[in-house]
C-alpha cells in the first residue's frame, strides 16, 4: 500500500533506490546530491539494500565503475550534481556508446566560475549531447516517480540507453513534501527483474566490449547508438502509462496546464513550473488566456508533440534555466522554436533566461512575461528575441 | 571482407567475434622500410620478440627465425633493441604495396 511519507528530494530518491535496490550503487558525494549518497551508504550499512555500494575516488571513477558493473551484467545507478557531473563527461559518452542503461540522479546544480552550489540546469543541459535520456522533475513526487520509471526506460531492450532524472537542487533536494511512497513489492513488480544483454561476466561468450573503431565502423556505431534512444518515445509512453495504471499517477512527455483555451503560453521546466501555475491562476481569475507548457522528458526531444501543442499560439515564452553563451539563445528555447519552423502560422517565440545560481523565480516574473507575451499577441511585433529574468540590468 | 550496415552491428560496439583483429593485416601500414632477419649475428637473447607490438617476430622450437611480415608495421623497434654486435635485425627499403582492394 502507499503511504506518505514527509521526505525531500533526496530522500525520496533514495527510498526509491531502496526499492529498486540495483546491484551496483556507485557515486561520489557532492553538494546538493550528497543527502543520496549518504542515505544509501547508511541503507547499506542496516542491511536494507543487498546492492554493492562502492565510493571512490571522483565522480569520473563513479561512471567509470557504472560502466564496467552495467557491461559486466548488473542494474546500476548513481547520483550526482553540477561538477561532479562535469567531471564525469567524458564516461557519460562512454555509457552511452556502450548501450549501457544506467540510471542517474542528477540535483540540478549551476556550474562554477563563480562557485555556486544553488539550482540551475547548466549541468544536464551541459550534458545534452551526450546521448542520455533526459527527465525533469517538478516537484518530489515527480523525482521519486521519474527515478522508478527511468530504470524501465533505460533497460527496455528496444531502448539500452543511460537515463538521468533531474531535480532541482535545493528547491526539490532540501525542501520537504508529502510525498506517496509506494508499497516496496509493487515498485519491485514494476521495474521487474533486470535483463542482461551480452554481460561480460557470462564467460561462456567470447566478446569485446569497446574496441577501436576506425573510419570504416565509427559512423556505423553511432548511427546504431542513435537508434536506441530515437525508440524511446513510445516506451517512455508506454511505462508512463502503466506507470499511471500501477499507482494512479499517469506520465508523459509533458504536461500541459489551464492550456485548452489558451492564447499565449510559457514554456517552463522543473521547480519553476509549480511556481508558474500559481502565476496561471492568478492571471485565469483575471480572465488572462494564458496556459502553462511543462517539458518532463527533455531528451529524447518531443519536437513533433510540442510542436502540435504550441502551433496555435499566438506567442510563446520559453523559460530556460541556463544559458549558452554566443547562442541564439538558451537550449530549450532552441529545440521548442525549431520545432515549430515547420508550421505556416507559427506563434511567436520568445526566451528568457532566468534563476542561474539559484534566483528566485516568483509569481510576479511569470506574469511580467505574460504581460510580454499579451503584448506580442496583440501587436505582433517582438521587441526582444531573448533577455533575462529578474537580473539587475 | 564486407562491412555491416548500421542495423547489422550488435549494440553497445560489441564485438561477439572476439579475436577478429588476426584478419587485420597490419603489415599493409609499412611504408617504406621492413626489417630483415640475419640469423647468423642471432643471439637469441629475444628482445625482439619482447619488444615488438604487433608480435611480428617467428619463433620456431623456442628460437627467433624471422619476421611475419603479414603483421610487421616497420616501426622498426626490433632493429633499434637487437644487441647483438654485428645487428640481427636490420631495416632495409621496401617497395609500398597496396593490399588487395585497398586504394592509397
Amino acid at each position: 500500500m502507499s503511504v506518505l511519507k514527509t521526505l525531500n528530494g533526496n530522500q525520496t530518491i533514495a527510498e526509491a533506490v531502496r526499492q529498486v535496490d540495483p546491484d551496483v550503487l556507485a557515486a561520489y558525494p557532492i553538494t546538493p546530491s550528497t543527502a543520496i549518497v549518504e542515505t544509501i551508504a547508511q541503507f547499506k550499512a542496516d542491511g536494507l539494500i543487498s546492492g554493492e555500494f562502492v565510493c571512490p575516488e571522483s565522480e569520473h571513477s563513479a561512471m567509470s565503475v557504472c560502466i564496467g558493473a552495467s557491461s559486466a551484467g548488473g542494474r546500476v545507478m548513481t547520483a550526482t550534481a553540477s561538477q561532479g557531473l562535469a567531471l564525469m563527461w567524458e564516461m557519460l559518452y562512454i555509457a552511452a556508446g556502450l548501450r549501457l542503461p544506467i540510471v542517474a540522479a542528477i540535483v540540478n546544480r549551476s556550474l562554477s566560475a563563480p562557485i555556486n552550489i544553488h539550482g540551475d540546469h547548466s549541468d544536464t543541459m551541459g550534458a545534452r549531447d551526450t546521448g542520455w535520456i533526459q527527465i525533469y522533475s517538478e516537484n518530489c513526487q515527480e523525482a521519486y516517480d521519474n527515478f522508478i520509471q527511468a530504470f524501465r526506460i533505460a533497460e527496455h531492450l528496444d531502448v539500452r540507453t543511460p537515463v538521468l532524472v533531474g531535480l532541482d537542487g535545493f528547491i526539490i533536494s532540501h525542501s520537504l513534501e508529502v510525498v506517496h511512497v509506494e508499497d516496496d513489492k509493487k515498485i519491485k513488480e514494476f521495474v521487474g527483474e533486470y535483463q542482461q544483454v551480452y554481460p561480460l561476466l557470462d564467460t561462456t561468450r567470447k566478446m569485446t566490449v569497446g574496441p577501436i573503431d576506425f573510419t570504416d565502423y565509427y559512423f556505423e556505431h553511432k548511427r546504431n547508438q542513435i537508434e536506441g534512444i530515437e525508440n524511446a518515445p513510445s516506451i517512455i509512453e508506454k511505462v508512463g502509462k502503466e506507470y499511471g495504471e500501477s499507482f494512479g499517477r499517469t506520465y508523459s512527455f509533458f504536461e500541459e496546464y489551464r492550456m485548452d483555451d489558451a492564447e499565449v503560453c510559457i514554456v517552463v521546466m522543473s521547480s519553476a513550473a509549480g511556481t508558474c501555475k500559481d502565476a496561471i491562476d492568478e492571471l485565469r481569475d483575471e480572465g488572462k488566456k494564458v496556459g502553462l507548457l511543462k517539458p518532463r522528458i527533455f531528451r529524447p526531444f518531443p519536437y513533433e508533440k510540442i510542436a502540435e501543442a504550441l502551433k496555435d499560439m499566438k506567442a510563446v515564452a520559453v523559460l530556460d534555466r541556463s544559458s549558452s553563451p554566443g547562442a541564439f539563445g538558451a537550449p530549450l528555447f532552441t529545440e521548442i522554436r525549431n520545432s515549430l519552423y515547420d508550421y505556416d502560422n507559427r506563434p511567436k517565440v520568445v526566451n528568457y533566461v532566468y534563476g542561474l545560481g539559484g534566483r528566485d523565480i516568483m509569481v510576479e516574473h511569470f506574469k511580467e512575461v505574460a504581460g510580454k507575451l499579451e503584448k506580442i499577441a496583440e501587436t505582433g511585433k517582438v521587441e526582444e528575441i531573448y533577455g533575462y529574468l529578474n537580473l539587475r540590468e | 571482407m564486407k562491412k555491416e550496415t548500421w542495423k547489422e552491428l550488435t549494440i553497445g560496439t560489441i564485438n561477439l567475434d572476439a579475436g577478429n583483429s588476426i584478419k587485420n593485416l597490419t603489415g599493409t601500414w609499412r611504408s617504406g622500410h621492413k626489417p630483415e632477419f640475419i640469423e647468423e649475428n642471432c643471439i637469441q637473447c629475444f628482445f625482439c620478440w619482447l619488444y615488438c607490438p604487433h608480435f611480428a617476430i617467428l619463433v620456431k622450437d623456442e628460437e627467433v627465425v624471422g619476421i611475419n611480415y603479414d603483421y610487421c608495421t616497420g616501426c622498426g623497434i626490433c632493429a633499434e633493441e637487437c644487441p647483438s654486435k654485428e645487428k640481427s635485425i636490420v631495416m632495409v627499403k621496401e617497395e609500398i604495396k597496396l593490399a588487395e582492394g585497398e586504394t592509397s
